[in-house]
């Protein structure tokens, strides 16, 4: 097979990240080597009823230390802020300029753009919920909406309701870096940020920017997020063990843990990282986006959509199965996607399925919804670039149906060339995006 | 080597002008309004009580027999994009799983769904008795809520509230198994996700795709958020039908809604293959942001309009002397439409008092991510229909405006028609369709 034709070629020359395993790339990757967990009880809001009282956080961030204009971001949901320092990280990694009206990084701005994986910021929970006790009338069974407005009126700031959409992280990029160039946010449940990532991609090649920061943001620990999962079942309910609870691919697994954060990669034309000479971290080969089109509630039972995603990419990359060496799987720890991707898995993979490596950082990190891809395309880059695989921690009870290699507890050293990292969303969307190291050519 | 041409050939929309793209292209030729008072809850203490909503439909008249049952997970953003993407199939001529399985046209895996969505507001009528249960002497705890609330909301109340849900639902009747995804840019989102769509036929990726935008503002949550913003008119509550008054002296805000937009695209060697009725080409697309730590609003030189108009052009090969119309996005908020009007003039030039410029939102309403989408089907029978509606509510030039707003209908041959839009949050979206008739 030979790749498809573009009239570019994209590397990656910048990461960055906030998760609640780290605030920098370089300490992410130092507590997945030593199997850390982010998971603990939940400090956001009082859950301590909720059937799930614990998650993944982001501790002791402060957006202000990230940028030198904290009240452009400092009332920013907690997506927005975690995406401008992910952004700064990335950036100063890339070599590319921010906040200054006079960029001497060599880039266009007007070729420079934004693609996000985003979600919703946090509904100010205090004064929505005291609106609805106010104003709903029980026994009739009716709302009074002069109440609820007056309360909605006196309680809410503007500020906070408009960062409460979710292209606003989009917009907090574009002022910190003055990118001018196409800017899209999208929110495909938790395959948003690889499908970012492979949109942008798309993007590049086509001609249409130079240069992409490309990724996730988003927070979905808040109390009506928290209380739709856990009315999904989809939260794991290992109360009495927050660390141990995110266990992908194990015999015990009960749910996923809920992080959040964000992740951004500076995607790039080949020729303009030569240009600038910006170091390439990784090149990014392919692309895939499929639907399962099968129901609302449920993936379709032999992961027939993701099978169809890892298929399109591979195509798009002009590579067969048998030249991918590290899969990241989507890995949620749900009962359902560990079982489905493991047979969408199979269904393409056929007789090297079992040995291809193939891990779930989710175990460490939480499930970062609309930022998870992006997140985990970073450990993709970083295991290139380290020779070694991140784990699965907490595979100690290994489920008899699940029999792939899915580097249980310890990290792998090995040679990464091509990494294939895997997203799968709600409602059944499917992303993949493949990345391979670059030589030089 | 030359990129594959992509054509639109159907057309679907459910809007405060009717119930389909036909009914509502009659009412923008007409100059009716769809905006008066608001119906879907009692607007007492709002400060805009003014709203272009949808008149009344039953759902199960527009789903298969099979996704019945899915019905009760649909809030109404999903129920009006299933409307509107069973016309654009219809219009299409395509037959689907869900339409007529026995005479399916098109290969699943082959086909896309990309869908601008809104930030979906959960109903609170429906979320109330639990909230309730998590009261305590009258004030709300969560501790009480997590014990006794939370077992009251319905299991899968968040698949009702997740934008790609739309896309989901419309994916799973009519089996549409290619790239899917759901763009969240708000008002910017139906132009982007038609781009992307455009772009996705081109590289090869799909053949044919249903794109546009949905979304259902006319709900408590969301019309306290633009009042509160200070965007929503709040001195049209009097005489709904004149309220919004984009690029006009007397403007005061905007008037939201409520629509579900759609076009069938495909490649132009895939429709000629079926023999598909063209009703124009997407010729190009382009896009940028504002640099506006002001979220809510536009810069005053609307230099990410005019830098998405400008991509735009390029892309589609043309200049701003083969524009036959711009369909602008018009909100009728005064300092947001003079930035836009900057923006469209830097592009045109000394074109700007020839080419027409119709602003549709004083009849539809600002539908949010839908509001793209609404524009693109409309510029679409226009250049089919080959007439240039007149814009309403349109008296005086806001001063510093000056564009040629439309003030009678034309009835002329159109070649291009540019369709621009923006949001609060930055970003920035145009498109341009080509009369592909001879």
């Amino acid at each position: 097979m030979t790749a498809r034709q573009y009239k570019h070629r994209v590397v990656i020359t910048g990461m960055g990240i906030v998760c609640p395993l780290s605030h920098d790339v370089q300490g992410l990757w130092e507590a997945l080597m030593a199997g850390k967990s982010g998971a603990n009880y939940n400090t956001i809001f009082d859950a301590s009823t909720f059937p799930t009282t614990f998650d993944a956080e982001v501790k002791d961030y402060d957006v202000s230390a990230r940028t030198s204009h904290p009240e452009f971001h400092a009332q920013g949901n907690r997506g927005s802020t975690f995406v401008v320092g992910a952004a700064a990280e990335a950036c100063r990694q890339a070599g590319i300029d921010v906040e200054t009206d006079h960029p001497t990084d060599g880039i266009d701005r007007t070729r420079m753009g934004i693609y996000l994986g985003a979600g919703e910021g946090s509904v100010d929970n205090d004064v929505f919920m005291a609106a609805i006790v106010k104003a709903w009338d029980n026994e009739r069974h009716q709302m009074d909406w002069g109440k609820w407005a007056q309360v909605a009126f006196d309680g809410m700031s503007p500020v906070r309701e408009l960062e409460q959409e979710p292209n606003m992280p989009a917009g907090h990029l574009a002022v910190l870096t003055g990118a001018r160039g196409p800017t899209r946010s999208c929110l495909t449940a938790c395959a948003a940020s690889t499908q970012a990532v492979g949109e942008a991609t798309m993007m590049i090649r086509r001609g249409d920017a130079d240069v992409m920061l490309a990724g996730g943001a988003h927070s979905m620990i808040h109390p009506l997020g928290v209380m739709g999962f856990n009315r999904l079942t989809a939260l794991s309910t290992r109360n009495d063990s927050p660390q141990t609870a995110s266990r992908p691919f194990s015999a015990g697994r009960d749910g996923f843990v809920l992080g959040e954060g964000a992740a951004i990669v500076i995607l790039e034309s080949l020729e303009s990282a030569r240009k600038r000479g910006a170091p390439v971290l990784a090149e990014v080969i392919g692309y895939g986006s499929s639907a399962d089109a099968f129901r609302v509630t449920d993936m379709h039972e032999e992961g027939r959509g993701g099978a169809q995603a890892i298929i399109a990419a591979l195509r798009d990359a002009g590579i067969s199965y048998q030249d991918v060496d590290y899969i990241n799987t989507h890995g949620t720890s749900t009962s359902e996607n560990d079982s489905v991707e493991t047979k969408a898995i199979k269904a393409v993979f056929k007789d090297k399925a079992k040995s291809i490596p193939a891990s779930s950082v989710k175990s460490m990190l939480g499930h970062l919804i609309g930022a998870a891809g992006a997140a985990e395309l970073i450990t993709c880059v970083l295991a290139i670039r380290e020779a070694v695989v991140p784990p699965t921690a907490n595979l100690h009870d290994p489920d008899p149906e699940l029999d792939l290699d899915y580097v249980p507890n310890e990290p792998r050293k090995m040679e990464v060339n091509v990494a294939l990292n895997e997203s799968f969303g709600f409602g059944g969307q499917n992303n993949v995006v493949i990345i391979r190291k670059y030589r030089g050519d | 080597m030359d990129r594959r041409r992509v054509v639109i050939t159907g057309l679907g929309a459910v809007t405060p002008l009717g119930l389909s793209a036909g009914r509502t292209w009659e009412g923008l030729r007409e100059g009716r309004c769809g905006i008066g008072l608001i119906r879907a809850f009692d607007p007492v203490g709002f400060t805009c009580k003014i709203a272009g909503q949808v008149g009344q439909y039953d759902i199960r008249d527009y789903v298969p027999r099979s996704h019945r049952k899915a019905t009760k997970l649909m809030s109404r953003d999903i129920e009006l994009s299933v409307i509107a993407a069973a016309e654009a199939l219809a219009d299409g001529a395509v037959a689907t799983r869900g339409t007529d399985p026995e005479r399916i046209n098109i290969d699943p895996e082959r086909f896309a769904i990309n869908l601008g969505a809104g930030l979906i507001s959960c109903d609170l009528v429906e979320l109330a008795p639990a909230v309730a249960a998590g009261a305590r002497d009258g004030r709300f705890d969560i501790r009480k809520w997590g014990a006794d609330g939370l077992s009251l909301v319905t299991p899968l109340w968040l698949l009702k509230y997740l934008p790609n849900m739309l896309a989901c639902h419309i994916g799973i009747i009519h089996d549409i198994q290619g790239p899917s995804n759901t763009v969240t840019c708000a008002e910017a989102s139906g132009h982007i996700a038609i781009a992307e769509a455009a772009a996705i036929i081109e590289r090869g990726d799909s053949d044919i795709a249903l794109c546009g935008g949905v979304e259902a503002k006319v709900n408590p949550v969301v019309m306290i958020r633009q009042c509160l913003v200070g965007r929503a008119t709040s001195r049209g509550n009097d005489n709904p039908e004149s309220a919004c008054r984009p690029f006009d002296a007397a403007a005061t805000g905007a008037a939201f809604g409520e629509a579900a937009a759609m076009v069938l695209i495909e490649g132009l060697d895939h429709a000629e293959g079926r023999g598909a009725r063209i009703y124009a080409e997407i010729l190009g697309s382009g896009q940028s942001t504002n640099l506006n730590p002001v979220y809510e609003h536009l810069e005053p030189d609307g230099a990410g309009v005019r830098i998405a108009i400008e991509k735009a052009l390029a892309d589609a090969g043309i200049g701003p002397d083969d524009l036959d119309l711009v369909i602008p996005h018009g909100t009728g908020i005064p300092q947001d439409d003079l930035a836009e009007a900057r923006g469209i003039e830097a592009v045109l030039g000394a074109s700007t008092s020839q080419v027409p410029v119709w602003p549709t939102k004083s009849m539809v309403s600002n539908t949010g991510a839908a509001a793209g989408a609404v524009d693109v089907v409309a510029a679409a029978r226009v250049v089919t229909d080959g007439v240039i509606p007149a814009a309403r509510n349109y008296e005086r030039p806001i001063e510093g405006c000056r564009l040629n707003i439309v003030r009678e209908p034309i009835e002329t041959k159109v070649r291009h028609v540019l369709c621009c839009s923006y949001t609060y949050g930055g970003q920035t979206a145009a498109v341009v369709l080509r009369n592909t008739n001879p």
